[in-house]
Formats: C-alpha cells, structure tokens, sequence
C-alpha cells in the first residue's frame, strides 16, 4: 500500500498541480524575505520574486490578462519605482533606536493569531465550489468590452485618478529654492 | 332712674379719661396745652357727682346701681367679672374727689403758669382723676385693685414732674416702692379672699363672711392683707415715710393727693371693706391709726417746710380716720376724712399761694408777716386752720369730736384705753403745731424782707379755691347730720347700713362688728338707739367734746405764747430755748426718729447688695457661659476650616485635579508620534476584539 | 485514521486538484505577511512594500473566488479580473504619491526611518 502510494504520489502529479505548488513556495518564501528581512534591497528583491509568483496565480486562476498586467505595471512600474526610492534614499543604518525585542515577540504573535482566526473561518466556511473550469481562453476581448460598457465609469475615474497622483506626485517633489 | 345714675357715673368715669388721652397725646397742639379742657372736663364732672349725691340722698335705698358683667370670659370655674357700684358712700367719694380736684385744675392755672410741661401735668391730673373715681365706682376687688396701682402710678409721676430735681425723681421712686409694698399684702389679702370665696364681689366677699366660708385664720390673714395695702396708700406707720418726701411734688399735687384724695383710698377702703375684717384685724386697725396720729404729730412739731408741716399733719389726720374705723366708728370715719379733704386741700393751696408769692421759698424761717400782704389767704387760712385744729362750731370739730366719743366709748366698754389717749393728746399738738405755723408765717416782723417786698396776694384762680374750700371747712359740719352719725341714738350698724348697702342684709354680718361697734346684737337688729351702747355713746359724746375743746384752745394759747410776736419782736417764751433745753428730743424729732436711716439701712442696702451679687453671677457665670459657647461656635468652626482646607480642598478638589493631569500626562504619553506603534496598537485591539466576539459566539 | 505517511500525502496531493480554501490559506498568509511588514519596518519603504504585499492579497482573493465561482462560465463580465486590473491602477498612483512624499521627508529629515519622524508626538 505505501508502494502503490508512492507510485501514484510519483506519477499522478497533474501539471496544473505542480504549477501551483511551485508558485506557492515562490510567493511564500519571497513574501517571508519580504516582509522580514534586515535589508531593503534584499525586500524589495524578494518582493519582484513574489510578485511574479502572484502573476503564475493569476493564469492558473484563468486571467492571462491579469497576469500580464500584474507584470507591466506592478513589476515594471512600482517596483522600479520602489527601487528607485531605495537607491535615493538609501543611508548606512543606523543603530541609533533600539529593536525592542517585546515589540517584536508582540507583533509575531499578533500576526500568528490572525492567521489561526482567518484559517479557521477559512476552514469551517463551507465552500461551494465548481469543480471544473474549461480551458482557460483569451480573456482580453471580454475585458476589453468591459471596460467600455459595464466599467465604464470607474475606467474613467481611475484614469482620472491616475492624472490627479502623477501631477501631486511631480508637485510634491518640485526643487524648492533654498 | 337707676339707668341715669349708671350713665352719669361711667360719664364721671369717662370723661376725665377721655381728656387725658386727648391731653396726654396731643397738648402740645393744643391752645394753652388744654388747661382749659381739663378742668371744664372735670367741671362738668363735679357736677354730674353733685347730681349724682343728691338722688343718692334721696332715695330710700342706699344702693343705686350694682352692675356686673362679664368683661373677660373665662371659664366656669375661673371668672372674674367686672362691675360698677353707686351707693352713698361712693356718692360722697365722687363729690370729694370731683370737686378737690376741679379746685386743683383751676389753682393751678396760675401756680403752674409757664412750667415746661404744663400740658403733662394736667395730662397727670386728669390720670389720678380718672384713676381715683374708677377706684370708687368699683364693685370688686380687682377693679379696686387695678385702679388702686394706677393711682399709685399717677401719684409717681406728678411727684417727679420736676424730675431734673434728684430729690423729687427720688421721692417718686421712694413713695411707689413703698406703696407698692403694701400693695403686696394687699394682693395677698384679695389671693386669700378669692381662694376662699371664689369670687371678688363685695357682695359675694361678704356673703362668704356670713356663710363662714372665709372665715377663721383666713379671714383674719386676708383682713389684714387688705389693710396692709390701705396703710401703705394712706400712709401709716410704718409705712408713712413717702407722704412727707412726696412734698418734693408740685404744692396742687400735693393738695389734690396728698390731702384729699389718694391718702383718703386707704380710709375708703378700709371703710368698705369692713365686715371682712374680724375683731382682731379691728383691734390692730385701731392701734395702728391711733399710734400714727401722734406719732407723726410730734414730729410736725419741728418742722421748718411749710408743706414739710402739712404733709405730718395729713399722717396724724388719716391716723384719727384710720383709728375711727378699727374702733367701729364708720361714720365718724368717714366724715373726718370729708371735712379733712375740705380743710386740708385749703390749706395746701393756702400754702401754694404764699409759696407762689414768696418765690417758691418754702422755708418758715424765711416768712413773716405776711397777712398785709395777702389778706384774703390769711383769712381763709385762719379758717382751715381753726378747723383742723377743731375749733368748736368749725367742721373740724365736729367730725374730730365724732372719733373721739367712739373711741371713749369703745374704750368704755372694752378697755384699749391707749386710743383715746393717744386721740386726745394729738388734738393739743395738732393744735399747737398748726398755729405755730400761722403764727410764723402770717405775723410778726418780715424775717426775709428782700422777699417779702416782692409778696403779693394771689391772683383769682388761685384765690376762689381757697375761698370754696375755707368756706366748706367753716360750714362742712352741717353735713354730718347727712352723714346719720351726728345723732348718737342711731347705732353704729344703722349708720353703717345707710352707707354701705351691700353686705348688711342680715343679722348675722352684723356680728362682725360685735366687738367695735360697742353694741348688742340684739340692739342692733332692731334697730333702736337705746340701751347700754348707745348711754355710753352720749356720754363719751359730751365729754369728748368738752375735752377736745379745752385741750384745743389750750394748743392754741401755747402756740401764741410761743410764736405770735410781741409789738417788741419776741416772744413770750423763746422757742428757741425750749429746743436747746429738749435737745436730744429735738434732734429725735428733727431726724423724724430717724426712720429713715433705718430704712435705708434694712431694706435698701441689702436689695443693693443682692443686686451686686446677682450683678457678679450674671457677669462671671452666665456671661462666662455665652463666652464659652462662643468659643465652642468658634473652636468647631476652625476644625472644619481645617476639613475644609485640608480634605476638602486638598484631597477632593486639588486631589482630582493633580490626578487628572498626571493621567493625561502619562496618557499622553501613547502619543508617541511612530506611526508603526499606531498600526501594531490597532491590529492587537483588533485581534483582541475579534477573540472576545468569538468567545461569545462560541459560548452561545 | 491510518498513518499519514509523506508518500500518501503527496499522493493526494497530487491528484487532486487544489481547492478554494488552499487559495485562501495563502491570500492569508500573504496578507499577515504584509501587515507584519507594515509593523516591523522601520524603514517607509519596507511599509510600503508591505502594503504592496497587503494589496495583492486582496487581489489573489478576489481572483481565487471568481474562478470558484465558474470563473468565464459562469461569470462573463469578468468581474474578479476587472477588480484586480482595477486595484493594480490604484495600487500604482497610490505608490507614486507615497513615494513623493517620501523623498520630501528624505529632503526634510535626511533620513527614511520612520521612528525618526516623531514631529506629532506628544
């Protein structure tokens, strides 16, 4: 019986499976490194690394579209920009504030007790699920027609939006006269 | 009829006391601060009084109204009713009281001119007036009483009219407290009476007596209670040392009070009050009048006042009053005390005059001489004074004589052989003394010539009262066979019955007056003159006179001898060598016994020292006590001002204050301004909220 | 139950396909993650990155429950792709402001450690 189990544990690995499983220790442990680590290069770092898993999500989940999306933008624009902050204000760190250690044990508990609250709603909710999913097909042309019919208006205001923070954003970081 | 008398006695009642109120509130707005009211108000008064004694005369019965009413209610059992009498006695009174003192008002119109309170002393006037007549309208104890003290008040307060003077505002307390004093017995006496007979109406007072229901110790206490307070008012001895000190009053105060009126109250009421005396209350009665009259006769002896000598020889008058009631003679009691208001308020104005004229010097070492220069004052004076020395045919004599046969007869029968002694004595004295004075003031050399240069006679208001009053002194005694007691065949108890009507219905009352009346009761109830009493009545009667008469020329003769100046300027015997040959008589006399030393020794110094003592008390004991409690109220209020201070104000108030802002400094103190802090803070509070919902979901 | 064994494990895992519940797991888990990151970091960026890591959190929800619900079938306004494109778009204004203001406090502090900005305490 373990025999056969083995044997199905080492041939019965569906692709979509292993994809998912992959993607999960990407985003996890890069997600770990991100919110945890000493140095910010090494976060920002790993944060790319998790974006990216979450964008392999997106596809597995049936949004090639998102997926590409989460890769231009959140990828290639706020990460970079992100980079950008840290290569300019990036100082030798300075021990000046004391890591208080209480604070530290307070917080990881805090955060390991929201996760057991929200995996136990989790768990106990009972899920209705479909089970199958057909093939997952260009999802472009749909959201396209959204965008302009049903999304109309949040399409309109995000780009307003979108105007509102580029222009804050290049006033607030002006070159002041000293 | 009876209705016409009971008006015109509360109108002589009310009129005069309508006018003192009038004059009393308003006589400084009134033309000559209503003199004029005064005595036109009193006027009319005497003669509603006159009106008044002659249907009393005329009537069969000698009670005209008696009238009770019920003036405060009270309960069954404790009542006092009010009432009013009008019998001949009170008709006599109120013709005495009206006219003395409708004379009085009118001397004093000039004698009084231009006194700074003239208004109030007729206001005073018209008070005593009002006060003597509701004393005599009165038909019970208590309306007798209240009348009683308010004559007493009037007679303080015209007494210390020149109250800037110290010894006239010390005579005015002097006579009230002693009267006052005997008021006390007497208030006992009227406790006793009503304790007894439950009422004070004179009717049911007497009635009592007969029933036997005062009777015994209580009679005798409540008889000499009574009497005790008509011994202060008239004063006798020992109660007599006021009368002369009250001379400090002006001289027609003296005449209306002094003489006539206030020191009569005593007589009338003894006089009214005697079947409630028993034999031995009559017996002391007698013992003291008679002791008074010579008593204070022998000192008027020496006295240099002009009034200082009238106001003696009023004690000795009322003592021969006082002595004829306690001898059971009514009549002759009553009648003395008639003539004697007559004579003596001519006197006492006589004096007024000659004082007037002389520039209020009253001294008689400073007189002399005077009758060329006030002849009708000389000549009426002669007359009262020959009438109170008891000249025969003059009023004086009659009504003295009177006393003297009851006392001898009364002596006759029961012995006590001191009162007519003493009665008699007193008419030699009474007799010398008061020519001594005529004598001294009226003839001889001027010895004051400086004011005898300004002597003049009296103006007309003060010269008809002398010449009514003289008039009356002369002819009074053709009043006595009025008064039923001149004819000695009449017994003692028809006299009595014919004036007082309340009391005497019956023959048993009539043995009260066994022993004083000197008469058998048998006698007595049948009403006839003859038998032993009234045999030792005639001849008391004639011997009495004979006596009396001898006795009274021979007063005058030394008197003559003694003061009436010779054309050379002496006299027959020096007066002068008779005192330094009597000196220690003459300094016990001059000191008047020094009564009033020992007065003052007694009495007065130990009120003073109990006064000092209650002084001391009050100043260490009770005033050590308000102190205390002061200290007490201030001592707990700096404990709670500590309280206050250190609980209240430190604790609660500066307490809260200092805690709150050491919460919200270290409250403050979240505010730490790292936002990671904010976020960590909202995310625990979060987690514990969500943990807290979930228990109580999973509880239920 | 029989002794679980990693090979059984494995075994079931790998045939059977993953579940809604396992895509929430992990949205959680990256969503604590990034809250934690919010907390710890001292450094502005870190929070940001934090945020990031919150925002994609969302979006993998989103995403997990619109495929579960029939995903293109079942749903074909797109309505789990439409939120997340969304998201993305307000995810980067909201970056290029907070990173603005941060070269301002950069400018004005002359450093990034939040611990330092403390101007707001009491």
């Amino acid at each position: 019986m373990n025999s056969e189990a083995a044997n199905v544990a080492l041939t019965g690995w569906q692709g979509a499976n292993i994809a998912f499983w992959l993607i999960t220790i990407v985003v996890l442990v890069s997600a770990f490194f991100a919110a945890l680590s000493r140095s910010i290069v090494q976060a920002a770092f790993a944060l790319f690394f998790c974006l990216l898993g979450i964008a392999g999500y997106y596809v597995l989940l049936g949004s090639a579209f998102l997926a590409v999306t989460q890769i231009i933008i959140y990828v290639g624009g706020i990460l970079v920009l992100l980079m950008f902050g840290i290569l300019l204000t990036n100082r030798p760190l300075q021990r000046d504030l004391p890591y208080s250690l209480w604070l530290y044990t307070l917080v990881c508990l805090s955060g390991l007790l929201l996760l057991a609250a929200i995996e136990t709603v989790i768990m106990i909710a009972p899920w209705h699920q479909a089970a199958t999913i057909s093939a997952p097909a260009s999802d472009v042309r749909p959201i396209g027609n959204m965008l302009l019919t049903k999304y109309l208006l949040p399409f309109e205001l995000a780009g307003i939006t979108l105007l509102l923070c580029l222009v804050g954003a290049a006033y607030l970081v002006r070159r002041r006269e000293r | 009829m009876d209705d016409v008398i009971l008006e015109s006695a509360l109108l002589i009642f009310l009129l005069p006391l309508a006018a003192f109120v009038l004059l009393g509130l308003f006589n400084r707005r009134i033309l000559r601060r209503g003199d004029f009211i005064a005595t036109g108000v009193v006027g009319v008064c005497l003669a509603l009084s006159l009106y008044v004694f002659l249907k009393a005369w005329g009537s069969p019965d000698p009670l005209l109204v008696n009238l009770t009413f019920n003036w405060l209610p009270m309960s069954a059992t404790f009542n006092l009713p009010g009432g009013v009498m009008v019998d001949r006695l009170t008709a006599v009174m109120l013709v005495v009281v009206c006219l003395v003192s409708f004379l009085v008002h009118l001397f004093s119109i000039k004698y009084m001119e231009g006194d700074v309170r003239y208004g109030r002393y007729y206001a005073g006037l018209l008070l005593f007036t009002t006060s003597m007549l509701g004393l005599v309208l009165a038909n019970n104890l208590l309306y007798l009483y209240v009348f009683w003290e308010l004559v007493g008040l009037s007679s303080y307060i015209l007494i210390g009219h020149w109250f800037e003077k110290k010894s006239a505002s010390d005579a005015a307390i002097k006579a009230f407290i002693t009267t006052r004093f005997g008021d006390v017995g007497m208030f006992i006496g009227i406790m006793i009476c009503y304790y007894q007979a439950g009422s004070l109406q004179y009717a049911d007072l007497f009635a009592a007596v007969e029933t036997g229901t005062l009777a015994g110790g209580w009679r005798t206490l409540a008889g000499l209670g009574i009497f005790f307070g008509a011994m202060g008012k008239s004063a006798q001895f020992p109660l007599h040392v006021w009368l002369p000190d009250a001379m400090e009053g002006p001289t027609p105060v003296s005449a209306l009070i002094h003489a006539a009126t206030m020191v009569a109250a005593g007589v009338y009421l003894t006089g009214r009050m005697l079947p409630l005396f028993d034999p031995p209350t009559l017996l002391f009665i007698a013992y003291i009048g008679g002791f008074t009259a010579i008593f204070a006769a022998t000192i008027a002896l020496v006295q240099d006042d002009i009034k200082k000598v009238l106001a003696y020889s009023t004690v000795s008058q009322l003592g021969y009053m006082i002595l004829a009631l306690g001898v059971g003679g009514y009549v002759s009691g009553l009648f003395h005390l008639t003539t004697h208001a007559f004579f003596k308020a001519c006197l006492f104005l006589g004096a007024g005059a000659v004082i007037h004229a002389m520039h209020h010097e009253q001294s008689m070492s400073k007189y002399g001489g005077l009758r060329h220069k006030m002849p009708i004052t000389t000549v009426f004076y002669l007359l009262a004074t020959l009438a109170l020395a008891g000249f025969p045919g003059f009023s004086g004599f009659w009504s003295k004589d009177a006393i003297l046969a009851d006392a001898l007869a009364f002596s006759m029968l029961h012995g006590h052989w001191f009162l007519p002694l003493a009665g008699f004595a007193t008419v030699f004295l009474t007799a010398f003394y008061m020519f001594r004075q005529f004598f001294l003031t009226f003839t001889g050399k001027p010895r004051d010539r400086h004011a005898y240069e300004h002597a003049h006679e009296a103006p007309w208001q003060m010269l008809v009262p002398l010449i009514v009053l003289g008039s009356l002194a002369v002819v009074g005694g053709g009043f006595g066979g009025w008064f039923g007691g001149m004819n000695p065949s009449r017994s003692g108890i028809e006299q009595v019955r014919s004036f007082n009507a309340i009391g005497y219905s019956s023959p048993f009352v009539s043995k009260a007056l066994e022993h004083a009346a000197s008469e058998t009761t048998r006698e007595a109830a049948h009403g006839e003159g003859h038998g032993p009493e009234a045999e030792a009545r005639h001849q008391a009667h004639y011997m009495a006179m004979a006596l009396s008469t001898v006795l009274g020329l021979s007063g005058i003769f030394l008197g003559a001898l003694m003061y009436l100046q010779r054309k050379d300027g002496g006299t027959v015997f020096s007066p002068i060598a008779a005192a330094t040959r009597l000196r220690p008589a003459y300094q016990l006399l001059w000191n008047k016994y020094y009564l009033d030393e020992l007065y003052m020794a007694c009495f007065v110094m130990t009120t003073r020292a109990i006064g000092w003592a209650s002084a001391l008390f009050d100043r260490t004991i009770i005033d050590g006590i308000v102190n205390l409690v002061a200290f007490l109220g201030w001592a707990w209020s700096y404990i709670v001002e500590i309280f206050d201070r250190y609980i209240v104000d430190g604790l609660f108030v500066n307490g809260s204050a200092r805690t709150t802002s050491y919460m919200g400094d270290r409250l403050s103190r979240t505010q730490t301004g790292l936002v990671r802090q904010y976020v960590i803070l909202t995310v625990t509070g979060i987690l514990v909220i969500a943990g807290l919902c979930a228990y109580a979901l999973y509880k239920t | 139950m029989n002794e679980l064994s990693l090979p059984q494990l494995m075994g079931f895992v790998a045939t059977h396909p993953v579940a809604l519940p396992i895509y929430l797991i992990v949205a959680a888990m990256l969503f604590v993650l990034g809250l934690m990151a919010c907390m710890l970091r001292r450094n502005a960026i870190g929070i940001l990155i934090g945020i990031e890591l919150i925002l994609n959190a969302a979006i993998l929800n989103f995403m997990a429950f619109w495929r579960f619900r029939g995903g293109l079938d079942a749903d074909p306004t797109m309505s789990g792709p439409m939120f997340g494109v969304f998201i993305i778009v307000l995810a980067a204004c909201e970056a290029a402001v907070a990173l603005a203001i941060l070269l301002n406090l950069y400018f004005n502090f002359g450093s990034v450690e939040v611990d330092k900005m403390q101007q707001m305490k009491h």
